[in-house]
């Protein structure tokens, strides 16, 4: 377990500086952040004095150079536009992504799984067909609508729920969390909805797909038979079953919650990562836009790392890193 | 499975009534006026960047030695007379009993430890260098009497005073993090430093010992919120009181609403066309009328530019694309602006007028052309440039449109990439020196003229002109100059300028608010309406 842990992590680094190339190369190529950044009234000598402040004067190649030996140290860069470390920048607000993303997954979960688990085994009933019939919807629409439609509904015409923003904010541990009282709960209700309607539906639909290929085997028919109770027979034996498609999948959109609720976030002017990243690619703050990418990187490979871990946890014939004799 | 779905279901049920508790949505007097903002700012340091929102939210807690109206007139701020004592020396007397929130009194001394710190903080992006550098030399006769020597006449350094903000003297060390977390808020405006949540929200209270007229409300909350759909919703749910920027397509929307209503300004924003007068041949986007390449540049000619300036219907534009959020223009600021001609109404619509013009300077059937526009960064821009294409291809110019985000635009267009481009320019100081100096003076970074010069107009006439305007510190012999320059330049058809856009804020009915012409939102100057 240990060796293959190891091994994770060097390819880690591998992919992370691929990635960093790519990053570097492909926001280098798009416009010159100077002009979007400095007053149009300034002359010549203030753009001057702002590149070669931000070193852009030097060419491609030199610049990532330098970026390489300052990540080494643990240094980023500095955001153009904020004047602070890109690091703490981000950091700064991930916190408000992470309570949504994890508010989003929870209802996901705690809502598709039942009914994907009802779904698979009542598959000819009305409310059955009605749930498929609504996750379809539900991965079909897209999210700037339903967003806008979610805050038409309950914030401006019901009046039941705030349209936009994150609730007052408690220090918890040192992080800034809202959803731990009502009325930031309150707030992250809508975001959250509208964040976690498509992995709803791919968790209902999956969970109904598994349940029915499971449902069949003959280790159900002979749990059933060796007198166990449904409940245990589902909650138990089938649920384990089915978890390593739902897991691998979980772990995925947890990732990519995470990384992309950026129209969730803009719409809901919710301050977070996601909308960090969309604004620094429009104001050309290359450095944000670099650390943002590099920190995502990270975010996928540990999040598979756990993943695979969980297959050894949930299926004992999974060996990690084995390879055939 | 019954007992489990029915235990599910009520307790979804239970989950529903829990949260069907509506929220108040009424507006209650309850002193807390909250304001939505339409664009993030970068710090609550007055000093590290200049751009509009930062700027706006410092007005609150600190102030100008010279204030605007809201059509930029000048007014005192924390100076109360100022005047030019020769050409190149300018005394301002200060105000007496201003104290900063820290209790301690407001001197001259302010000002020069402010002199000092707004050229040099460091990682600035868009630093306010530009405005202090004229002055060579600052000095305090007595507490509240300073005097500032430049180095050549400069008519615009009041305008320049109203620019940035005065910081205490303790502070002149201070770095941009202390101001973001509160500790160097120290000002001496109507309002004081209570949080900032950056990306989120900015709240204030009121300053019980403002020396100026008391804010009627005791706090004050700005919300970030850019996407423009979700701003208008947060007004419409009453979760704010005040928005920016409304877009247009949702006034009448706010109009219909009987709690509601919308208030607009002039702004100093034009929005005009750029043409390449800068390549004598094989301007890069200019073909002829059967597609293939032409050597000749038609935008060299008078005739052609004014052909353009005739084909296109700038009342069809304010009405149906800007929904009437906009004012036609016919020179580079409405006439109500500082140093603007009253001779220059905005061109009427006159296709057949224009195809006569291009057929005498020798394109009777016209030719290709590609217009370039950002789409994000003015109020309509893709919109407005597909109708000027279209105004532009009924005469015989064959237009085709190419839109793109504005941090490509704008590089691809300082490099001179283009043929054919739609701009915008704000004039800062409010009156018309700015935009003839960015615009149409010929490109002399030396000289400080021509920085958004991307069609390369140049004409020396012009340039002497106004840098005669430039140096006369008289202002009504100022305006006339700067009035004759804007003619001239509109004589020669060195950009066709298209209309002044209108900032739009929208409000609950019992808030009043002077609608601003340099698109600040003061939370002091609003007050409730009967």
């Amino acid at each position: 377990m240990l060796v293959y842990i190891l091994r994770r992590l060097a390819q880690t680094l591998l992919v992370l500086l691929v990635t960093s190339v790519l990053v570097f190369v492909g926001i280098f190529m798009v416009g010159d952040p100077v002009e979007m950044l400095v007053n149009p009234q300034a002359d010549q000598i203030e753009r001057e004095r702002t590149r070669v402040a931000f070193g852009l004067d030097k060419p491609m190649w030199v610049q990532y150079l330098l970026f390489l030996k300052n990540a080494a140290a643990g240094d980023l860069g500095n955001s153009f536009v904020y004047g602070r470390q890109a690091l703490d920048v981000i950091l700064e607000r991930m916190p408000a992504t992470l309570e949504l993303a994890f508010l989003a997954m929870l209802i996901a979960i705690v809502i598709g799984i039942p009914l994907g688990l009802y779904a698979g085994l009542k598959p000819d009933s009305k409310v059955s067909k009605a749930i498929m019939a609504v996750s379809i919807v539900g991965f079909s629409l897209p999210t700037f609508w339903v967003g806008l439609l979610l805050i038409m509904l309950f914030a401006v015409q019901l009046g039941w729920l705030p349209s936009t923003g994150r609730g007052p904010t408690v220090d918890v541990l040192g992080l800034h969390l809202s959803i731990v009282h009502w009325d930031g709960l309150k707030h992250a209700l809508l975001p959250a909805l509208n964040l976690a309607l498509f992995k709803l539906s791919l968790i209902i639909r999956l969970t109904r797909a598994q349940v029915r290929e499971n449902v069949l085997l003959d280790y159900i028919k002979f749990a059933r038979a060796k007198g166990l109770t449904r409940a245990r027979v589902l909650g138990v034996h089938l649920l384990k079953n089915i978890m390593i498609p739902l897991v691998t999948v979980i772990g995925l959109e947890l990732g990519s919650v995470i990384a992309f609720a950026i129209v969730t976030e803009s719409i809901f002017a919710w301050p977070g990562m996601g909308k960090l990243v969309i604004d620094s690619i429009f104001q050309l703050d290359r450095p944000v836009v670099v650390a943002y990418l590099m920190i995502t990187v990270v975010m996928f490979i540990v999040i598979n790392l756990v993943v695979d871990i969980l297959y050894s946890v949930l299926d004992p014939r999974v060996r990690l890193g084995s390879t055939p004799a | 499975m019954r007992n489990f779905t029915t235990r599910v279901l009520r307790r979804i049920a239970a989950g529903v009534i829990v949260l069907a508790v509506p929220l108040s949505a009424a507006f209650a007097q309850n002193n807390e006026l909250v304001i939505a903002l339409s664009t993030q700012i970068t710090s609550l340091d007055p000093h590290f960047h200049n751009l509009t929102p930062n700027n706006g939210l410092a007005r609150h807690v600190f102030e100008n030695l010279i204030a605007t109206d809201e059509v930029q007139n000048l007014k005192p701020g924390l100076a109360e007379s100022w005047k030019a004592i020769d050409d190149t020396t300018w005394e301002f007397k200060l105000r007496k009993g201003v104290k900063w929130h820290d209790g301690t009194p407001f001197t001259a001394d302010d000002v020069i430890a402010t002199f000092k710190r707004a050229p040099n903080v460091p990682n600035s992006p868009a630093s306010f260098a530009v405005y202090v550098k004229p002055v060579i030399d600052i000095k305090a006769s007595d507490p509240h009497t300073l005097v500032m020597k430049t180095a050549a006449p400069h008519p615009l350094l009041p305008r320049d005073m109203t620019a940035f903000q005065i910081i205490p003297k303790t502070l002149v060390d201070a770095k941009t993090e202390d101001f973001n977390s509160g500790k160097a808020m120290i000002g001496t405006g109507p309002y004081k430093f209570v949080e900032y949540k950056p990306g989120d929200r900015v709240v204030f209270a009121r300053n019980e010992a403002y020396w100026g007229p008391k804010p009627a409300w005791s706090r004050l909350q700005f919300r970030m919120i850019t996407n423009s759909a979700a701003r208008v919703a947060a007004l419409l749910s009453s979760d704010v009181q005040v928005i920016e920027n409304v877009p247009t397509a949702d006034i009448d929307r706010i109009k219909s609403n009987a709690q509601l209503t919308v208030k607009g300004a002039v702004s100093t924003r034009i929005i005009y066309l750029h043409m390449d007068t800068g390549r004598e041949k094989n301007s890069p986007f200019v073909r002829a009328k059967d597609g293939k390449p032409m050597e000749a540049n038609p935008l060299r000619d008078a005739r052609v530019r004014r052909a353009i300036s005739k084909a296109i219907n700038r009342d069809a534009i304010v009405d149906r694309v800007m929904e009437k959020q906009a004012l036609a223009a016919g020179q580079f600021l409405a006439d109500s602006f500082f140093g603007t001609s009253k001779k220059l109404p905005p061109e009427k619509y006159d296709p057949d007028g224009a195809k006569k013009l291009l057929a005498e300077a020798g394109y009777p059937d016209g030719f290709q052309i590609t217009l370039h526009a950002p789409n994000n960064r003015y109020v309509n821009d893709e919109k407005i440039a597909q109708a000027v294409a279209q105004f532009l291809t009924r005469v015989g110019i064959d237009t085709k449109l190419e839109t793109m985000p504005s941090n490509i635009f704008f590089s691809r267009g300082s490099k001179l990439e283009f043929s054919f481009l739609l701009a915008g320019w704000g004039s800062e100081s409010g009156d018309t020196s700015s935009p003839l100096r960015a615009l149409v003076g010929t490109f002399d970074p030396a000289q400080g003229l021509g920085s958004a010069n991307r069609g390369r107009y140049s004409n020396p006439g012009l340039d002497a002109m106004i840098t005669t305007a430039m140096t006369q510190i008289d202002d009504t012999k100022r305006a006339l100059l700067l009035a004759a320059a804007s003619e001239k330049a509109m004589a020669e058809q060195a950009i066709v300028p298209l209309h002044y856009e209108v900032s739009v804020w929208a409000m609950r009915k019992n808030i009043a608010y002077a609608a601003r012409s340099d698109q600040y939102t003061l939370g002091h100057d609003m007050k409730p309406a009967r």
